[in-house]
């Protein structure tokens, strides 16, 4: 792998950066696979990366329909946090928000991790309890929430003028969570992507996967794709949205259901916010980034859906209740809206588990998985190579619906 | 946006509806079920990449609840028949 530095950049600029190395290779499907990995998103690739760096298996593919990092790795609103409220679930997010903050070394990658505050500003009581309550659990596992008043919630961000005491829902107060960051989710998928080409794992890109074969004994013997069947002794579906899709043609049902979730960016303006702002009450959340545009994150939509659209009522909500609280912002042009369609587990927690077939393994459930990338790859190679599930992630493997012992979240996203 | 026919007021605006989730198959008596067919009628409510059978409630019009057959892909809404039909 090439080393990317000061002196590698001065060396390339020398031959007007004509002879940069390809970040990753296109190679040849093989027939055999110790190891297929379904989806080339952050999970899938992190996965990959700790199986090969931790576990020293090489013979891994990793398969995407689409291409690398083109589906909900480019569709999130790149939100780094552990702000959770179960014990089970802040552990697991303070590691990977830790992970997430070396990654730039780790990988060789520039992430642009901008660690920056996300506040929340909490506009119902019955929300400053939750969160009151959330702040305690917190406090017992390391990681930041703190409250702050109103006066200073407006002195650290100034274009929020709205939401005053004579508005339908007045700021009460707020937190603060200052572990939280952005980043840049192109060089999340890059740099793990070169990382683990360089270890010798092959990406497949337009490779998409339409069904899980399984062998006479009903253990998983590959996959067959639009390329032909690759055979495989372990599979790993890591297809956001697309998990049922797949694992029902292995006969494997699971409780999960698909459902939209958008965002839209506005045009590029002068910095005017320098920390993420989270209104819960409202059903917004945005940041700006480092283009200038700011990013905006709202509800779901209602119904299930495979769409990745945004909806023109959820949109016109989004828009309106921002501006009820940025007025300011009313002038803004907006540049661009989107959605994705991930998994949301019964329990709204993700699943990363054996199944019952045998040699078959799901990482799912991630509504708001960009922030667990790491932790998630890490926990899941270990969950993969060993067989027993990593000491961060074991509430969240399929027993717990098999016992109804759920870790029913509500920390999970804005709008729950 | 969807929009939904309700019997009783005709083609409305989904943001007069309130969501209802998919149509369950039909609960089977916890007694007579293995645990894990009753955890799984508990759990796993149907995904489909297509035709998903969904309760909406008009919440915001006359009230009634509302049975569609709607497309996860597109969001058509292929069938429309009332609940009390």
């Amino acid at each position: 792998m090439q080393h990317y530095s000061i002196l590698s950049l001065l060396k390339n600029s020398l031959s007007h950066h004509q002879n940069w190395g390809r970040s990753w290779r296109a190679p040849e499907m093989k027939q055999d696979y110790d190891v297929v990995v379904i989806g080339a998103g952050g999970h899938g690739l992190a996965t990959a990366y700790h199986l090969a760096k931790d576990y020293g298996q090489k013979n891994i593919a990793v398969l995407e329909r689409g291409w690398l990092g083109g589906g909900n790795l480019a569709r999130n609103t790149v939100t780094i946090r552990s702000n959770y409220m179960r014990d089970e679930s802040i552990p697991f997010y303070v590691k990977s928000v830790e992970m997430f903050e070396g990654l730039t070394k780790d990988l060789n990658f520039n992430m642009m991790h901008s660690k920056r505050t996300m506040i929340d500003v909490l506009q119902t009581y019955s929300m400053m309890r939750d969160r009151r309550r959330r702040q305690l659990i917190m406090d017992i596992y390391g990681s930041t929430y703190n409250q702050i008043s109103v006066d200073e919630i407006q002195r650290r961000i100034p274009m929020l003028t709205g939401g005053g005491p004579n508005t339908r829902l007045p700021i009460l107060g707020g937190m603060v969570h200052t572990d939280a960051a952005v980043n840049r989710h192109d060089a999340v998928g890059w740099g793990y992507a070169r990382a683990i080409d360089a270890m010798g794992v092959d990406i497949h890109q337009q490779t998409s996967v339409e069904s899980l074969v399984r062998g006479i004994d009903g253990r998983i013997t590959g996959v067959e794709t639009n390329r032909g069947l690759v055979r495989a002794k372990k599979v790993i579906v890591a297809a956001s949205g697309h998990t049922t899709t797949l694992t029902e043609t292995a006969g494997l049902t699971l409780p999960l259901r698909t459902i939209n979730l958008t965002a839209f960016v506005s045009e590029p303006i002068k910095p005017v916010l320098d920390v993420i702002v989270n209104c819960p009450d409202s059903n917004f959340y945005l940041s700006q980034s480092d283009k200038g545009e700011l990013v905006i994150g709202g509800p779901p939509d209602l119904g299930q859906s495979f769409r990745r659209d945004i909806k023109q009522n959820v949109f016109e909500d989004t828009v309106s209740s921002m501006l009820s609280l940025f007025p300011a912002f009313k002038k803004l042009k907006l540049m661009r809206q989107w959605g994705g369609h991930l998994d949301i587990a019964y329990d709204a927690s993700p699943i990363m588990s054996k199944t019952d077939v045998e040699g078959l393994f799901v990482t799912a459930g991630w509504w708001g998985g960009y922030k667990a990338i790491p932790a998630g790859g890490l926990t899941m190679a270990h969950l993969v190579a060993t067989g027993t599930p990593h000491p961060l992630m074991s509430a969240f493997t399929m027993d717990r619906f098999r016992n109804l012992d759920f870790v029913m979240e509500t920390g999970t996203t804005t709008a729950r | 946006m969807l929009n939904i026919k309700c019997q009783f007021c005709g083609s409305r605006n989904e943001s007069e509806f309130r969501y209802g989730g998919p149509v369950k198959p039909k609960r089977p008596d916890p007694t007579q079920v293995t645990d894990e067919e009753w955890v799984k009628y508990l759990t796993c409510g149907p995904n489909p990449l297509g035709l998903v059978q969904e309760r909406w409630w008009h919440a915001r019009g006359c009230g009634s609840w509302v049975t569609i057959w709607r497309d996860t892909r597109t969001h058509e809404i292929v069938e429309v028949q009332n609940d009390a039909t």
